[in-house]
């Protein structure tokens, strides 16, 4: 596990000393700016506006890294040859990608709190008080990240086996694709096909659903986001994302380098 | 016979290629060769001719399509190997946001040592390769050359048993490539296995114990340096001074015709038998001789012959086929 922890600790000091993720990091700042000044000329909704945007702002910048920065974990070693000195040394294929994972996983952690902080103080500069509804503000973060993480996996995934444009067009359309997972299987009720709608039925259990991270709407309303849904959120995560990654391992460790 | 320190068997790698990746290119055949512990083996061949390839295979960066590999005993598969080889791949490159210190403390964090022994080490690794003075610098600031040496660093960090260098000498400059030699002696001095691949053949006979020649992905020959290219002079050189007037002066116009001129210097080679027939000529034409020495065929020789020969054969081969 330390060797994971290493590819890690290098995966986040990479991110770190890349200036990209400085600048959305700034611009989530401007965003929350831009937030505070919505929120005065709304009058009555300002909590609303503030916890919307500030969290469409860190799901879509959170989005942005895991996509690039997810595909390019693998394919620009690849590219730009640095793994072969790694991989000489004692490391094992799947604890490469393990700590990459771990690596981008935890800097998106520590970019998405940075973030959250700036949306608390935001809500705290119009509300002057954070109460105990403002609990599932955090909690829509927390699924933020989980979807991030999912997505970093599949990211990872496609960049095992194709080249990185086809990469971040597989991962967008997946996560496209994720979002309409419960339409999908509303399809099937005698509207199509039926063997048309089976498919798709089983299609949307396959598909990642992240839909069941969607809690926008709650969160600005100040709704008490139910433990369960917490709980089984991130046991559908963990679990999808562990059978991604495998999968992943799988294909990198057959993979014949340039 | 103790075991081999790299031992090759029938290794053969075939690329696939074309739109559904149908068709094949061998790059590597049926290699098969060892190398023993403590020797300094010169991997030799034209670009293309497999000596990538098979490194990359012992280095389970690929995976070869037949044939298998032992290093120090175990299979190149076991991970348990890589604690014991070092490797320096061809035009490196490494993380270009760390310093080089930064990058090898890095790679030594793989091989479980502690914090002081890591400190210890890469203090010592940047003033072997001559960088002790740019270790805090970023990569990205480095030449290629300074790039090289922090690859030879990383590869000889951990004191490895046996060491593999994808073209150590590429990009260097004489200072470097001097001191690359000197590091390849120093490990041979202290024991170690090292196998590396070069095309600049005065490095592989100055250095090695023993070279392989591959070509076309076909091993063509190993051995010694000498006993590759055989042992029997083919003639001697005199070396020898004759000032311009004393040149057009003399009357063994004959010899001079037959000498390359450098400035007020001449090359004059000669039968083994008529060396002192030669020499009273030139001595009574005033010439002063400076040196006389064997001459023998070259690595350089040996090596244009196997390239020149399959080239022939894989144009024969292409003729049949048309």
């Amino acid at each position: 596990m330390t060797r994971v922890a290493t590819v890690a600790l290098n995966t986040f000091r990479e991110a770190v000393r890349d200036r990209v993720l400085y600048n959305l990091v700034f611009f989530a700042l401007v965003m929350m700016a831009a937030a505070i000044l919505v929120g005065q000329i709304s009058i009555g909704i300002e909590q609303i506006v503030i916890v919307s945007l500030g969290l469409s702002a860190i799901s879509i910048i959170g989005l942005l890294i895991s996509v690039f920065i997810g595909v390019g974990l693998v394919s620009k070693e690849i590219d730009k040859r640095t793994l072969y000195a790694l991989l000489a040394k004692p490391l094992r294929r799947w604890e490469f990608i393990l700590g990459k994972f771990a690596g981008l996983a935890l800097t998106l952690a520590v970019n998405t709190a940075a973030m959250a902080a700036g949306l608390f103080l935001a809500l705290f500069y119009v509300k002057h008080s954070i109460g105990r509804a403002d609990t599932a503000v955090l909690v829509a973060v927390y699924f933020i990240l989980l979807k991030l993480a999912l997505v970093v996996a599949l990211a990872m995934l496609f960049s095992c086996f194709t080249t990185p444009l086809l990469a971040i067009l597989f991962t967008a359309g997946l996560y496209i694709a994720g979002l309409f997972v419960h339409e999908m299987r509303g399809l099937q009720a005698g509207m199509i096909d039926p063997v048309l709608g089976r498919l798709l039925r089983w299609i949307s259990y396959v598909l990642p659903n992240f839909e069941n991270f969607d809690v926008m709407g709650a969160a600005a309303h100040g709704r008490l986001i139910p433990g369960m849904l917490i709980a089984q959120n991130t046991i559908y995560a963990t679990l999808y994302c562990a059978i991604v990654l495998v999968v992943a391992m799988a294909i990198f460790s057959q993979r014949n380098l340039k | 016979m103790a075991e081999p320190a790299i031992d090759i068997e029938n290794l053969t790698k075939d690329y696939p290629y074309g739109f559904l990746q149908l068709k094949k290119r061998r790059s590597l055949e049926s290699l098969t060769m060892q190398v023993q512990e403590g020797e300094v083996f010169g991997f030799l061949g034209p670009n293309g001719a497999g000596k990538s390839t098979t490194i990359k295979l012992l280095m389970r960066l690929i995976f070869p399509t037949a044939g298998s590999a032992r290093i120090l005993g175990k299979p190149i598969s076991d991970i348990a190997m890589h604690r014991d080889i070092g490797y320096l791949p061809e035009q490196p490159y490494f993380y270009d946001y760390l310093t080089a210190a930064e990058l090898l403390d890095y790679f030594a964090r793989f091989h479980d040592f502690d914090a002081a022994e890591r400190r210890e080490r890469v203090e010592r690794m940047l003033k072997r390769v001559g960088l002790e003075s740019a270790g805090r610098l970023q990569l990205r600031k480095y030449s290629k050359g300074m790039l090289q040496r922090v690859g030879l660093a990383q590869a000889i960090l951990h004191d490895p048993a046996v060491v593999v260098l994808d073209e150590p000498m590429s990009g260097l400059d004489p200072v470097g490539r001097r001191e690359v030699r000197d590091i390849i002696l120093e490990l041979k001095k202290h024991g170690k296995t090292v196998l590396f691949s070069t095309h600049i053949l005065s490095d592989a006979e100055m250095l090695c114990d023993r070279v392989g020649v591959i070509v076309g992905g076909k091993l063509q020959g190993v051995g010694a340096p000498s006993e590759l290219v055989g042992l029997k002079a083919q003639g001697m050189e005199i070396l020898f001074e004759l000032p311009e007037s004393a040149a057009s002066a003399t009357g063994g116009g004959e010899l001079l015709a037959q000498a390359t001129r450098t400035g007020d210097r001449y090359r004059l080679q000669v039968e083994e038998s008529g060396l002192y027939a030669a020499m009273e000529r030139l001595h009574a034409a005033g010439a002063k001789i400076l040196s006389v020495t064997q001459v023998k065929p070259s690595l350089e020789e040996y090596f244009m012959h196997l390239v020149e020969a399959d080239r022939a054969q894989a144009a024969a081969v292409e003729v049949r086929a048309k």
